[in-house]
């Protein structure tokens, strides 16, 4: 084993690398103009948590794949017991339930369940016999075990947290071959509860999505967020206003600008060629995760992959829907680019697992052929 | 435990793996086309919409104040202002922004020492007025008054003290009704356009009058002062400011002199005089009198002001020169005769005046009970006699004399930029058939041509009457200055018909007439014209079989009105006069006033030497005379308690008040002579 070492620094992801710290480090570069020219308070505060999270990283992939299929279904329950104890005794901040506080820091167990449930959802299908696969009891625990933290969540209420929650679930459901006409059927029972569920959304919640529908109806109020945003993009043209000349976030008219909407700061600066040129880094990081699951023979390994690699996926695009008026005001920021912790904690945490599962089946490969 | 399985079902764990590919191949291309849509939403927001978001972000950084522009002066034929700017240190209450009004009011009444009736015009204001709109607290105040309210500022939220343009009519009521007056917007018009300019505090816009009509001219285009600002309205920095473009100036054809003299010489009576040029068709004067000041108007009236404006006999809030009707009367008489002439009636063609005709079963009297004996049309014309135009015009029939009076211009709407005109009618069969359902009758036709019956005019149509008659062209009334308008064309009557009538106007005034008293003072300018008188009261049958006529003993409202059209100089027609004084049983004294009115353009320093003798009598000029009674008003109703308030805004008060006055006025008018 000792052979092995030495190897896997040469295979270090240099690729990957690059493009993930290209990324981020266009992130801090927006975040210190959102910051009026400054590296404090968010830049630098960004970059060293960025590459603290990378080293967490790289040590993510060197844990054996089989010890986070182990750990999966533990790490969920744990997770699901936080999330209980967040309605029981969470303290209330901001009008939703989000978080316990631990004296220390304020933990935010929503967030971790993001990247566990497809670990766990995974985990069933891996454990769960081929035969059985088209049975009946290849859903229900799958359903359940989605179904309980995504209820958990959207009572807290993070509308957008729950979404990304059933979303990943779902999709580890749908790539372990779950019969087509489930979705189908499902798509269009969803058509017709959703207006029912609306009636059973918080009042600010029905209200942001209905100012999703047309911002402009209230410009000033529940609509200001997205209005702000859509004219940070649409004035900065192609090229941009130019680095630190955004007026938008700079006079504060774009609310959020360094953390949900930090998009339309960047856009407002960069134009369309800078949000052309994100979108294509956040792309070849998709088109990666994706073949990393394609070619592991593993079932649980390349259910994660790909399943982890669609949360990141969600976060970005969920993020930027919203941003570009597409989709309500959710809360979900976008990754390496907003500022804030946990949010790329947990991203460096898929990439890391995913990176991990690359590592084993480049071995598995090289040693079985 | 799992290899086994794998190697137990090598098939199912195969197609298995290829289901996996195919679904993670369809979840990657799902991932890359959302990333695709996301890049064409993009591309359209900062593509497409780029001009629209980009003017949405800079009106976001960038807090425009406006700057009202300049108002364009009004000035006369000859380039005097009629109304102008006079720069002005104001300061106005913005409502939304108060927090304690009471308080507010109460410290801007202190530091400006406002009047009470101010201070009360304020409150009601400020109550009344929708939160945008500014109330206007002073204006024309001194720099230490203006600078006592800046320094206090910060104290006095919703207070906004500027510096910027008052109007100002240098004449005051002289123009009163022709220029109307200019005020703050009214919130209709704000909700209508939603243009910020209408809520600036000083800028103001024409609400009567000449000032309304032509607002979009001279209004201009607001200037602007531009600050950046965060979101939370701190002021980041200054940027340059646009300067305003001030209004078009409008050209009258008003003469200044004239129309101030013309008001002048009404004197303490309710009477309007129009003066027009009788090759052009210019209005050189529309004075009704009495008026109100613009300049009040301007600066926010006060409630004493506008009350006694109201309660005036005299109606000064009414323009008589257009929007009252009268029975022309005896003026009528020289179109008539036209008529007759055009239609081949020999001017020596006489009958006998005995008082009075018997047609059918009425009798109709002459104004002169004793008759005129034998006359022809020179003496019937001269001497106004009724029996004459009886006699003739059952001849010559209502068509020969209602074409007449149409080509005159008799109930004709002339394209006037006035927000209100009564331009009354001259009947015939077809019109009575229509709007009463009736037969035309022959007294129909007798009234007719004494101008009495269904024939209302306004003083406009009777100085066009007049130009016309003197000029024979088609004369229209224009108000604004035009240096290609020539000459009007023919009206196509015979010049030696028109010679004749002439002749008959000059000794109505130099001969043996019914104006005798009204020659023109200045030497060697004759004076051509008509009289008549219009009946307010209605005279019953009874009193007609008797003959009652005078009414000197009767109480002013149901004196008769006496009227004036004429021309001068006689024999080269220049300039045409209407004029009605109303409640006056001397036809005299309105002839007299067309007269020295005329004779101011022929010399004016001898007219104005006349004028000046009459003010002395009548306690001096219009504004001391103004102020006098605004005074004994206010002081006969100083103790009394404050009226409920009927006209909180003054300017929706003008509108209501005027209407209710014109109506008044037409039903004073139609009772005149109409036959039972």
């Amino acid at each position: 084993m000792n052979s092995i070492i030495p190897q896997n620094i040469a295979r270090l992801p240099w690729r990957l690398i690059l493009l993930v710290g290209a990324i981020a480090m266009f992130g801090t570069v927006v975040l210190y103009s959102a910051a009026g020219g400054h590296i404090k308070p968010w830049a630098l505060n960004q970059a060293v948590r960025f590459v603290i999270f990378s080293v967490m990283a790289m040590a993510l992939s060197r844990v054996p794949v089989d010890l986070f299929r182990r750990l999966a279904w533990p790490a969920y329950a744990g997770v699901l017991i936080a999330l209980i104890l967040v309605e029981l005794i969470g303290g209330v901040a901001g009008g939703s339930q989000r978080w316990i506080n631990l004296g220390f820091m304020q933990l935010q167990p929503s967030e971790f369940m993001k990247p566990i449930i497809v670990l766990a959802v995974a985990a069933f299908y891996a454990n769960l016999p081929l035969s059985e696969t088209r049975r009946w009891v290849a859903i229900w625990p799958a359903l359940l075990m989605i179904g309980v933290p995504w209820a958990l969540v959207l009572v807290q209420p993070d509308l957008g947290t729950a979404t990304m929650i059933a979303a990943g679930g779902v999709t580890v459901m749908f790539l372990a071959g779950i019969p087509l006409r489930l979705f189908i059927g499902a798509g269009v029972a969803g058509a017709i509860a959703v207006p029912i569920l609306f009636n059973f959304l918080h009042d600010y919640q029905k209200k942001r999505v209905l100012i999703f529908m047309d911002p402009e109806s209230d410009p000033l109020g529940a609509g200001y967020h997205i209005s702000q945003s859509k004219i940070a993009i649409g004035s900065g043209g192609i090229f941009g206003k130019g680095f630190l000349a955004g007026s938008q976030s700079h006079l504060d008219y774009l609310p959020e600008a360094h953390t949900d909407f930090v998009f339309a700061t960047m856009a407002e600066e960069w134009g369309l060629v800078g949000g052309l040129l994100l979108l294509v880094a956040f792309g070849l990081l998709f088109r990666w995760g994706i073949r990393v699951a394609l070619r592991t023979p593993d079932r649980f390994a390349r259910l994660v992959a790909a399943g982890l690699t669609t949360t990141i996926f969600f976060y970005v695009a969920i993020n930027l829907m919203m941003v570009m008026g597409l989709a309500p005001v959710v809360g979900i920021p976008l990754p390496f680019m907003s500022y804030g912790g946990s949010s790329m904690l947990t991203v460096m945490i898929c990439i890391g697992i995913i990176l991990g599962i690359d590592n084993a089946s480049r071995k598995t490969v090289r040693n079985w052929r | 435990m799992k290899r086994s399985r794998r190697e137990a079902k090598p098939v199912s764990e195969a197609s298995l793996s290829f289901s996996f590919s195919r679904r993670a191949m369809v979840l990657g291309g799902t991932q890359a086309g959302v990333m695709a849509l996301l890049g064409a939403r993009m591309g359209y927001i900062s593509i497409a919409q780029n001009e629209k978001y980009t003017l949405l972000a800079e009106s976001n950084r960038v807090n425009l104040t406006l700057i009202p522009p300049r108002r364009g002066w009004i000035v006369d034929r000859n380039g005097k202002p009629l109304a102008m700017n006079r720069t002005d240190f104001r300061v106005d209450i913005i409502p939304d922004r108060v927090q304690d009004k009471q308080r507010t009011v109460g410290t801007l009444a202190e530091l400006l020492a406002l009047k009470p009736e101010d201070v009360e015009r304020i409150k009601e204001e400020l109550e009344d007025a929708a939160g945008f709109q500014p109330v206007q607290v002073a204006t024309n105040l001194k720099y230490d008054d203006y600078a006592r309210v800046v320094v206090r500022l910060p104290d006095l939220p919703g207070v906004a003290p500027a510096q910027g343009y008052s109007r100002y009519y240098p004449t005051g009521a002289a123009v009163g009704h022709l220029l109307g007056y200019v005020g703050t917007a009214s919130a209709k018009d704000y909700e209508k356009t939603k243009d910020p300019l209408l809520i600036t505090p000083g800028f103001k816009v024409g609400k009567d009058g000449l000032e309304k009509a032509f607002n979009p001219a001279l209004r201009g285009a607001p200037g602007a002062k531009r600050v950046e600002v965060t979101a939370s309205g701190k002021l980041v920095r200054e940027l340059t400011d646009r300067a305003d473009t001030p209004g078009h100036n409008l050209k009258l054809t008003i003469d200044a002199g004239l129309q101030e003299y013309a008001a002048r010489r009404i004197g303490p009576e309710s009477a309007s005089i129009v003066v027009l040029d009788c090759w052009t068709g210019d209005v050189l004067a529309m004075a009704s009198m009495p008026s109100y000041d613009p300049n009040s108007f301007s600066a926010g009236i006060s409630h004493a002001e506008w009350d006694w404006l109201s309660n005036d006999d005299h109606v000064p809030l009414r323009n008589k020169t257009l929007q009252a009707l009268y029975p022309p009367g005896s003026t009528v008489k020289p179109m008539i005769a036209l008529s007759f002439l055009e239609a081949g009636l020999s001017p020596e063609e006489s009958c006998n005046c005995s008082g009075a005709l018997r047609v059918g079963n009425s009798l109709f009297h002459c104004w002169s009970r004793r008759g005129h004996g034998r006359v022809n049309m020179h003496r019937a014309i001269e001497q106004s006699c009724d029996i004459y135009f009886y006699t003739f015009a059952q001849r010559m029939g209502i068509d020969v004399i209602a074409g007449m009076a149409r080509r005159m211009g008799l109930g004709q709407k002339f394209p006037l930029p006035f927000p209100s005109q009564s331009y009354g009618t001259f009947p015939t069969p077809e019109w009575k058939q229509k709007k009463y359902d009736e037969p035309w009758a022959i007294y129909d036709t007798l009234n007719s041509t004494i101008g009495q019956g269904y024939v209302l005019a306004n003083p406009t149509q009777l100085a066009v009457m007049g130009a016309r008659l003197g000029s024979g062209r088609i004369i229209r009334p224009y108000f604004q200055a035009d240096p290609k308008r020539g000459i009007a064309p023919s009206l196509g009557v015979q010049q030696s018909n028109l010679d004749i009538i002439h002749a008959a106007m000059r000794d109505v005034v130099n001969g043996n007439g019914t104006a005798g008293r009204a020659k023109l003072i200045v030497p060697g300018v004759i004076l051509a014209g008509k009289t008549g008188s219009a009946q307010v009261r209605r005279i019953t049958m009874a009193e007609r079989a008797r003959g009652v006529r005078g009414d000197a003993a009767l109480p002013y409202r149901l004196r008769d009105h006496a009227l004036f059209v004429g021309y001068a100089p006689f024999d080269k027609p220049r300039y045409a006069v209407g004029c009605v004084l109303e409640h006056s049983h001397d036809n005299g004294s309105a002839a007299g006033m067309a007269s020295d009115t005329l004779a101011y353009l022929f010399d004016p320093a001898i007219a104005l030497a006349k004028l000046e003798t009459l003010e002395k009598g009548w306690g001096g000029s219009i504004s001391q005379r103004m102020a006098v009674k605004l005074d004994s008003y206010r002081r006969a109703h100083g103790l009394a308690p404050v009226a409920p308030v009927e006209a909180p805004n003054a300017s929706v008060a003008v509108a209501n008040s005027t209407e209710a006055a014109t109506a008044s006025s037409s039903a004073d008018n139609t009772s005149g002579d109409v036959p039972e």
